[in-house]
């Protein structure tokens, strides 16, 4: 199973198919979350006939997995009709949202319309810690109500649990929670810069301490977690690609806007402008980043970590240079490695 | 079985990938992925057209094949996907 989806990516990526697309479809939310990197004014969403005309072109183009998110989407009341579009042009559809808003009767539709998953945040098994991070009193419950309906109904459900300062030791906890509920749970430690360029929110980053213990949670990462700190950077690593942003994976935001990831926000072309296929495959920003290889990183490429690194190029280029080194990244790899100086494992 | 009617399951997903039909179940995420002749047959049915019909009409004209074995194998593959709910029989 996972090497024959691994065959239909390795054939996207050698046809130059965007198998996978992050459509976000409002910035609007219900929360406000300590660590969003979106600004929630409505700067003019698509409307519903524009959304369906970038399905219709995602379809034509190839793009099979296709994730809504936001902002939070129960917001926009023409959701559903949207996502039936989507499934009548028969795109593996998840969903991502804070369930806020989902009810028995929205819980029926999703599992009626055939949606694969609902990817739903959830950063404490307190509520006094979830609720200070989304800024709304009483969300953590009518969170967790949303799951036991959805899994009621027979929907897949995947917990995320996103560590920040604040949360830091309550992870085991959502785990528990998750697996009480009889749902997955993915846990991750990135804390994205706004959209905007503002880093502000990259303080809530876990310390490196807290990180590290992360790391060696063994009921997280098993054995898995000392990678070796300099393996010999053999020539397929450094004729690797970084990541699939832009190969076979794509963002839209609600304002039509296409950037090469969620996490990338390097402007490359407008669906309201240009027909996607048009962006997709002419964009000379999509280009840049799709012609650039490991051996074209002017640090990462003799880096020791470099064979194992999770460098994100999103982030890179947040801080100003695409083909340079993510911070962030560059801890998380030595941490793994156990090789940071400054901390005392 | 030669009647045999059959629909696309209301919840698989399904994209023709660099030439290959790649489907995959919203159930189990179980995923498929078809050959040529196996292709051909998923964009034919339409929930109307016989799976004999279909074997003549897409396979037996475009495949070199002989028409009781293609019956016999379309209906072990249909049979294989209804099983799992990416086909479902309509009559």
């Amino acid at each position: 199973m996972a090497e024959l989806m691994q065959r239909v990516w390795d054939r996207a990526m050698d046809a130059h198919v965007p198998l996978s697309i992050h459509f976000d479809l409002t910035y609007r939310c219900n929360e406000r979350c300590v660590h969003c990197y979106l600004d929630h004014d409505d700067h003019g969403e698509m409307t519903t006939d524009e959304v369906k005309g970038v399905l219709d072109q995602l379809a034509a183009a190839g793009t099979f997995f296709l994730t809504f998110s936001g902002g939070e989407i129960f917001l926009r009341k023409d959701l559903f009709e949207l996502v039936a579009y989507a499934r009548a042009l028969q795109f593996d559809v998840k969903l991502k949202t804070n369930g806020v808003l989902v009810r028995e009767r929205e819980a029926a539709r999703i599992r009626e319309l055939g949606v694969r998953q609902l990817q739903i945040s959830v950063y404490s098994h307190r509520p006094e810690v979830h609720d200070a991070i989304t800024k709304v009193p009483g969300s953590l419950v009518r969170t967790l109500a949303a799951i036991r309906l959805l899994t009621a109904a027979g929907v897949r459900v995947m917990i995320a649990n996103v560590l920040m300062r604040q949360n830091a030791a309550d992870y085991p906890g959502v785990r528990a929670l998750a697996e009480e509920l009889g749902v997955d749970c993915t846990i991750d430690p990135t804390i994205t810069p706004m959209m905007n360029g503002d880093t502000a929110v990259i303080a809530l980053r876990l310390p490196a301490p807290q990180l590290l213990q992360v790391f060696r949670d063994k009921s997280l990462v098993g054995n898995d977690f000392m990678t070796p700190a300099s393996e010999p950077i053999d020539e397929d690593t450094l004729d690797g690609r970084p990541c699939s942003a832009g190969h076979t994976f794509c963002y839209i935001s609600p304002y039509g806007d296409v950037y090469p990831c969620v996490q990338f926000p390097l402007p490359s072309g407008n669906v309201r402008k240009q027909r996607f296929e048009e962006i997709w495959g002419g964009s000379p920003q999509l280009e840049e980043v799709r012609s650039i290889r490991v051996r074209d990183l002017p640090t990462c490429s003799s880096c020791g970590h470099v064979s194992t690194c999770t460098r994100c190029p999103g982030l890179a280029y947040m801080e100003g240079n695409m083909r340079g080194p993510s911070s962030a990244d560059c801890e998380k790899s030595q941490l793994r490695a156990g090789v940071l100086p400054s901390v005392s494992a | 079985m030669n009647d045999l009617v059959v629909a696309r399951g209301t919840r698989v997903a399904a994209r023709k990938v660099a030439g290959e039909m790649v489907i995959l179940s919203a159930d189990d995420s179980s995923l498929y992925v078809l050959n040529d002749i196996g292709t051909a047959v998923w964009e034919a049915v339409d929930g109307r057209t016989p799976l004999s019909t279909i074997v003549d009409d897409v396979v037996c004209r475009d495949y070199e094949v002989d028409r009781d074995s293609a019956l016999r194998d379309v209906q072990e593959f249909v049979a294989g996907l209804m099983s799992h709910g990416v086909l479902a029989e309509v009559r």
